[in-house]
């Protein structure tokens, strides 16, 4: 009863660790002709994965019923939110890809396999209990990454990023992993309910330590700053159709896994993290938007514009309380949205041959060759600014309206305050579409997929999106609440 | 008004033009516009014959439980009922000065003006705190758009400058705006108005509201964006800029420091003084050497407002009257003004004051039309100016003589630049024979100046229109900031009039002091 119970919790895993199975014995018997296929099929395994996570969130599964495999995993609300917005960063990626590879040819069915298997991946990863199975989770997700980083192999920019990413990323691990050993031995345990229980007590220096590189571990997986500095590069480099998954799907597991962490396991020592992560916080909304600044690629500009929203993602965290760890999710699924219109406009940015344009210097005057893209970007850059009516700024306002719940009043001023300093790089932008002279590089035609998609994500963050604010409070509620769960 | 949700359809109204715009060419997006500015007007005349003079507080409300977080809250008391007034008798105004000026990319163009008519009116008729929030800081988009696709050489500069300004300025009010509804439990702006917020916190939260609406206003010495961006921007962007959202500061102030932080505003009081002091004299003295017509005008109008301000922080009945028709009064007559200096700079396509001379000869009529705006901007008795800086002051007066005195020296200065400007465009002789070949006023501006005009005229000789709609209001904030009113200084000299317990004892403790210093010298 138990195994089948276990089963029936870890469903959307054995869905994808089955049919990505057998999708890469068909990639292996059809090649790369059949990757069009494979990548609808994908698509289709990733969407009733979306479908299968409704109920949980929909009930807001909490509790010992959702416990999975003895305690190692756990199907509850905050994890089927999470993966909800982790499968359809991979279903996104997916359908914008291969229009991207077919012009150089390089489009390999092994894509959708690797999305597949680092978005089962990132499911465990949201839905772990234990360090153990955390770490497996973290480490499917991050080889899958780091082969989909270095996709182009013809391309140096792209080598260079999979390596970067994948020597960086190797050392986080590591940190993440020296880590759980020390707080192993010193709370004996490695499921999350036993270290929040041996926590309990006056905290040991060892454990503190292990708190800390835990932590600093996590904060490389989220790109927080100071452990950012891999972002720009890899963001760069990347293949811009992984460089949207990794701005969404792994951003979104990583954050959450850090919440369930900081929270339960660590729960019962908030003031042994709340420090660190305020200082992340501030850190990563600062140095994110003066980082910005100097940019040309607009890639580049976008990792330090994830780096500044992670930054005010953490505020939600630092709260410690439950409306901060609703107002972080619902700030994540803005920004799932906000980034699917970003890197799906700047897919569509291409020039005559229907090379990629990345310079930002190009799209000056986009709002009169390509009206409506320039008024997508636009959208989405006053929309990541927090410019009202934009819905980006309802994520902001849950930020840090529980900030001024939980007391933390200075820290939600000086982060209130630096967003300002990010408001300079996003006008920018706006600036150079709107009101320079056009260079008239961007020419190119896009398919009716990136079209469609970037139609419904910039529907989502325009003023429209405060319709949803009902409905978000409610699924973010039930998330955070089985997230507070303990037990 | 029998169920009609009217400030909701004044805010849609625009909101479809806008959408049309977007898509239509150039000359079915000005006709849309206008359309949709004269419906509005229409609908704002509705709302005003509608409006019960002396009824409940707030009409016209409206509630829509559609957000989280929020609430779709609209309602309007005569204050509110008045600049909502002001915009929609401006915002057709607009679109006529635009009418043959812009022609590149008309559609957008239109399309951010009838997006900032609704967000304008979105500002005055909310009634959620955060709504109002909302309105307040998404006015900056399309004014950034304006000021950047359409203005003058230097407009990537303003425009930048205008954004981060007053974005800066405001982003600290929405986190006291935070602690405010976690306070009071509530986001309704009419209960927060009654709710006594802890002093020591009013403190903070003063702060925090003057840092955006001192930004907004622009109080000196936070002014420096307002010339850079009249100067760039095209002139019906000048014309909702000095009319329209200037007032907003205005209206922060009388909407929520003064009713919601009574106490903090009385401590505050000798800051604002100071500031407006300031900003009268310097502004007005930096107004005189001025080369360019629209700077020197975005000069007077930080010194006006500075009126606004000492006025709204009289803490009595005739300051805060006198600084709502200053603010109305101003709307229109700067507005008249950047309008009249935009239909020469139609002609000329420069400001340049050096370059006009003479304009009496060639164009009478638009003589005739900017002596009327200057003499109602230097505040002649029988327009509107007069009424509005009369009564500022003289409110003021009680408070304060020395506020009084020097502000008042704003009146003789602004008399100095404005009629110095107007001897240099308008008199004199002919310098140059392009400025002497401009034809005088058409059509279309005839249709613009005769409104403003009489809206002057009307305003300066029977005020009591204008005033009617808010007495009941002002009354009842000048009942909420008794309690609080700092003395004025003529109280402390005479004793004439014992306000409070406490100024009771310190006046006998000066009288003992008094005795004890007679016993002394017997």
């Amino acid at each position: 009863m138990d195994l089948l119970r276990s089963l029936a919790i870890t469903g959307t895993e054995e869905v994808l660790s089955v049919s990505g199975l057998i999708l890469l014995l068909a990639a292996a018997w059809g090649g790369d002709k059949a990757s069009r296929v494979i990548s609808i099929a994908a698509v289709a395994v990733l969407t009733v994965c979306a479908v299968l996570t409704v109920p949980a969130l929909w009930h807001g599964a909490m509790g010992a019923e959702t416990a999975a495999w003895g305690g190692q995993f756990k199907g509850d609300a905050f994890a089927a939110f999470a993966k909800l917005l982790i499968y359809v960063g991979a279903a996104v990626t997916l359908i914008v890809a291969p229009a991207f590879f077919e012009r150089t040819g390089a489009m390999r069915a092994e894509f959708p396999l690797l999305v597949l298997f680092a978005s089962m991946g990132m499911g465990m990863m949201v839905s772990a209990t234990d360090m153990l199975s955390l770490y497996i989770g973290l480490e499917l997700n991050s080889l899958a990454a780091y082969v989909l980083a270095a996709f182009l192999r013809s391309d140096e920019r792209s080598a260079e990023a999979g390596l970067k990413y994948f020597v960086l990323g190797s050392l986080a691990s590591g940190i993440l992993l020296y880590g759980v050993s020390l707080t192993y031995g010193f709370t004996g345990s490695t499921s999350f309910a036993g270290i929040r229980e041996a926590l309990s007590g006056p905290l040991s220096m060892g454990a503190t330590f292990g708190v800390v590189f835990v932590l600093a571990g996590l904060a490389f997986k989220v790109s927080a700053a100071p452990f950012h500095m891999w972002t720009p590069d890899v963001y760069e480099g990347a293949p811009t159709p992984v460089t949207t998954f990794f701005a969404i799907a792994p951003k979104v597991a990583a954050l959450c896994l850090l919440m369930r962490v900081s929270l339960d396991a660590f729960g019962t020592q908030p003031g042994a993290w709340q420090q660190i992560v305020i200082f992340v916080a501030l850190l990563s909304i600062v140095i994110g938007a003066l980082g910005a600044i100097g940019q040309d690629n607009i890639k580049r500009l976008l990792a330090y514009s994830s780096i500044n929203n992670v930054g005010f993602m953490l505020i939600g965290l630092a709260c410690t309380t439950q409306a901060g760890a609703s107002a972080m999710l619902v700030y994540l699924l803005i920004y799932v949205a906000m980034s699917v219109a970003a890197f799906v406009a700047v897919l569509m940015l291409r020039d005559e041959d229907g090379a990629p344009v990345e310079s930002i210097a190009a799209m000056a005057g986009l709002s009169t060759t390509r009206p409506m893209l320039a008024l997508a970007l636009a959208a989405v850059m006053f929309s990541l600014a927090g410019i009202p009516p934009l819905f980006g700024f309802w994520g902001k306002f849950l930020v840090f309206r529980a900030a001024v719940e939980a007391n933390l009043l200075s820290l939600a001023a000086i982060g209130i305050a630096a967003s300002v300093i990010g408001a300079f790089y996003y006008i920018k932008v706006v600036k150079v579409m709107y009101f320079d002279e056009a260079a008239n590089v961007v020419r190119g035609k896009s398919d009716l997929a990136q079209r469609v998609l970037l139609f419904v994500s910039v529907v989502a963050i325009s003023p429209l999106g405060y319709r949803l604010t009902g409905a978000l409070d409610v699924l973010a509620g039930h998330a955070a609440a089985a997230l507070f769960h303990f037990g | 008004m029998n169920g009609v949700p009217i400030l909701s359809l004044m805010l849609l109204v625009p909101l479809i033009g806008a959408v049309a715009c977007l898509m239509a060419g150039r000359e079915q997006a000005r006709a849309i516009a206008l359309a949709a500015t004269l419906v509005d007007l229409v609908l704002g005349a509705v709302l005003w014959s509608h409006y019960q003079i002396g009824g409940p507080q707030w009409q016209f409300q409206e509630h829509a439980a559609v957000f989280s977080g929020f609430e779709w809250k609209l309602g309007i008391d005569g204050i509110a009922l008045l600049l909502i007034a002001l915009t929609v008798f401006l915002m057709p105004i607009c679109i006529g000065a635009s009418w043959n000026a812009i022609e590149k990319r008309a559609g957008e163009y239109y399309a951010n003006f009838l997006v900032m008519e609704t967000l304008m009116i979105g500002v005055f008729s909310a009634q959620d705190l955060f709504l109002f929030y909302i309105m307040f800081e998404a006015g900056l988009i399309p004014m950034y758009l304006i000021i950047g696709i359409w203005g003058g050489a230097d407009r990537i500069y303003a425009s930048y400058k205008f954004f981060l300004y007053t974005l800066l300025g405001s982003v600290l009010m929405l986190i006291a705006m935070m602690w405010m509804a976690n306070e009071a439990g509530t986001t309704d702006i009419p209960t927060l108005m009654e709710y006594s917020f802890p002093v020591k916190a009013q403190t903070w939260l003063w702060l925090a509201f003057f840092a955006s609406f001192a930004v907004k206003m622009p109080m000196w010495p936070t002014h420096t964006w307002l010339p850079d961006a009249h100067v760039q921007a095209p002139t019906a962007g000048s014309v909702i800029l000095a009319g329209v959202l200037l007032k907003m500061g205005g209206y922060g102030f009388i909407r929520f420091s003064l009713p919601m932080f009574p106490e903090a505003s009385a401590q505050f009081a000798p800051l604002i003084y100071g500031l407006s002091m300031a900003a009268v004299v310097i502004t007005s003295l930096i107004a005189l050497v001025q080369h360019d017509m629209k700077k020197l005008i975005a000069y007077s109008s930080v010194a006006h407002m500075a009126i606004v301000t000492v006025g709204l922080f009289a803490f009595n009945r005739q300051g805060l009257e006198g600084s709502m028709i200053v603010m109305l009064s101003h709307g229109i007559v700067s507005g008249a003004l950047f309008l009249a200096v935009g239909v020469i700079y139609d002609r000329l396509h420069t400001r340049e004051i050096d370059r006009y001379g003479g304009l009496a000869i060639n164009m009478p009529a638009y003589a005739l039309f900017f002596m009327l705006f200057t003499m109602a901007s230097v505040g002649l008795p029988g327009t509107s100016g007069f009424v509005g800086e009369f009564l500022s002051l003289m409110g003021i007066y009680a408070q304060s003589s020395w506020v009084a005195l020097v502000c008042t020296t704003g009146i003789i200065l602004g008399a100095a630049y404005m009629l110095y400007l107007y001897r240099r465009v308008v008199f004199g002789v002919q310098k140059n024979a392009d400025a002497a070949a401009m034809p005088d006023l058409d059509r279309r501006e005839w249709a613009m100046m005769v409104p403003l005009g009489l809206a002057v005229l009307w305003m300066g000789v029977y005020p009591e229109t204008f005033l009617a709609p808010m007495r009941k209001d002002i009354a009842g904030l000048e009942a909420r900031l008794a309690q609080a009113r700092p003395k004025g200084d003529a109280e402390w000299r005479a004793g004439a009039l014992p306000l409070a317990g406490a100024e009771q004892e310190h006046g006998e403790a000066m009288e003992h002091g008094a005795e004890a210093a007679h016993g002394g010298a017997r």
